[in-house]
């Protein structure tokens, strides 16, 4: 009767399951060995060769843009849960409780911008005749037009705006679960708003953030359209130089030595922050 | 002190708005530039891009892969999450694992995979190529939405439609389905947002017909215009109609 049943359960779960088998995890060892192969002229020869993550050692564009990345990812991840802790804290704490949810959703509307239109709009805002030169020349803080398009800057702001709103939405999720009986349990034993902070809400709040931050993480080092729409061609991420290797040499081979690479990282990130993560609990 | 909450409000506020406002403001630019000084209000843009028979294809295309693909993703969803939790199934944390597995991985790399073993087969790439990695990156979502939905009381509900005599396909289509219809809903508008954003995996899969966020992106190569923000005020509008269905399905649940 339990092998009839287990039967029938396998029978729900197989189309799902072969979906994902079939263009999830095949895909996937095909990537992987098409890592170890490698290109001579135009064709294709499969093997076992590490020349590809030899190259991406050698080549300086290759391992530049893993540092670029790597220092891009990490710069929006820490400016962004600095920038959303406190807009969170202030919705769950400060704002009367009727008005909570309109000023969450609020926050995080423009999050459901197609990302390719985000980038865009930001585009017009940083461009040297935008809002924001505009408005700066207009108060009088600068004199010309400054460049902030097609920088790093750009592509950092564009970043940070969009996990600012997915943050505040996991931080203020955290920060709404808590009781307010551990605040008054602080304030009573004699703790002042800097201690209950610092010893009571962030500690219990950290997985919320850590959660967070992984997924800015992987969200953001595997993000081609953001700084290829407005970091300008100064200097290339991950995913633009496989894009690059994809589009102007069809070097696939090379192409997935790199897509390994940043899954790798990403790995790197999950066992960097495995003890806080509640992936279950998004 | 009191202020200080408000002022960081306020700018939060103008920091997130900035880029849609300045994006929909400008699409109702008179000028052939979406920047300052506006000259409008008008609706040029808007009529140019409707007349735009490119345009008005890849928008077309876009709701069908994004239909399509979701519908899909929710019904393999569904199933599987209906085999997970009323079956007993040695091995199904497993199975949940590698279901869910394609969230942890980036949207370029679930594309670039596919695109090889596409060629390799010698397939062409097509909407129907796009359709299929949208599912790929559709199906953890609408499985975990659905999985966590199922609760103990639907299954009390479908155990007393057993002891009436019903057959399992009787139980699914006239019990649990409609019961859990709020959470297909949703998983399935989710679905539709992320398919109809989606870019990376549109553009490595498909060739001579192209979604949305694919021909926009084509466009882009010329530069700012104000038709471009007509196009992007569009596409968020949508965006914003799946996602309001959505949370009012969510939230209707638990009231």
């Amino acid at each position: 009767m339990i092998a009839r049943d287990t039967l029938k359960g396998w029978g729900f779960v197989a189309p799902a399951l072969l979906w994902t088998l079939a263009f999830f995890v095949v895909p996937f060892v095909v990537m992987g060995a098409m890592s170890l192969a490698t290109l001579e002229g135009r064709t294709l020869v499969w093997g076992f060769s590490l020349a590809n993550y030899a190259e991406l050692a050698q080549k300086a564009y290759l391992w530049r843009a893993v540092l670029v990345s790597l220092e891009i990812t990490l710069t929006v991840t820490v400016l962004s849960i600095l920038l959303a802790y406190p807009l969170a804290w202030i919705i769950a704490f400060r704002v009367p409780p009727r008005w909570q949810r309109l000023a969450l959703l609020l926050a995080i509307l423009p999050f459901w911008t197609s990302y390719v239109v985000r980038s865009y709009a930001w585009l017009l805002v940083l461009s040297r005749e935008g809002v924001v030169n505009k408005a700066l020349m207009t108060l009088g803080l600068i004199a010309e037009p400054i460049t902030l398009a097609n920088t790093r800057i750009a592509t950092v702001t564009g970043f940070v705006h969009f996990f600012v709103m997915l943050l505040t939405l996991t931080i203020f999720a955290n920060l709404i679960q808590l009781s307010p009986n551990y605040r008054r349990a602080a304030m009573d034993l004699g703790a002042n708003a800097f201690q209950t902070f610092r010893h009571v809400i962030l500690p219990l709040t950290l997985p919320g953030i850590v959660t967070g931050a992984f997924l800015t993480f992987v969200l953001c080092i595997g993000d081609y359209i953001t700084p290829q729409i407005l970091g300008g061609n100064n200097e290339l991420t991950v995913p633009q130089v496989i894009m690059v290797q994809l589009g102007r040499r069809a070097d696939f081979p090379l192409a997935s030595a790199l897509a390994i690479v940043l899954m790798g990282l990403v790995t790197l990130a999950y066992l960097g922050c495995a003890r806080w993560l509640r992936l279950d609990r998004i | 002190m009191r202020v200080l909450p408000w002022i960081y409000l306020t700018a939060a506020f103008v920091f997130i708005y900035l880029p849609v406002g300045a994006l929909v403001l400008f699409s109702f630019q008179g000028g052939g530039l979406p920047v300052p000084p506006f000259d409008g209000p008008s609706l040029r843009w808007y009529a140019d891009i409707l007349g735009d028979e490119d345009l008005v294809a890849a928008l077309l295309h876009s709701l069908a892969v994004a239909g399509g693909s979701s519908a899909v993703a929710c019904t393999l969803g569904f199933l599987a999450a209906y085999g997970l939790a009323r079956h007993v199934m040695p091995g199904s944390a497993l199975v949940r694992g590698l279901l869910i597995a394609p969230l942890t991985v980036s949207y370029l790399i679930v594309g670039l995979g596919l695109l090889m073993v596409l060629q390799r087969l010698g397939l062409p790439l097509s909407l129907m190529t796009a359709g299929i990695g949208h599912v790929v990156i559709n199906l953890p979502l609408c499985f975990a939405i659905i999985y966590a939905s199922m609760g103990a009381q639907q299954q009390n509900a479908e155990r007393a439609a057993r002891d009436l005599g019903a057959r399992e396909w009787q139980v699914v289509t006239l019990v649990t389905v409609p019961m859990l219809m709020p959470a297909l809903l949703a998983a399935f508008f989710l679905s539709v947002t992320l398919s109809w954003d989606e870019f990376i995996i549109s553009f490595l899969l498909t060739r001579f017909d192209v979604t949305l966020p694919v021909e926009i992106w084509s466009l882009l190569r010329s530069g700012l215009s104000p038709r471009l923000n007509a196009i992007g005020s569009l596409v968020f509008l949508v965006s914003i109609v799946a996602v309001f269905l959505a949370e009012l399905l969510i939230f209707r649940k638990r009231p």
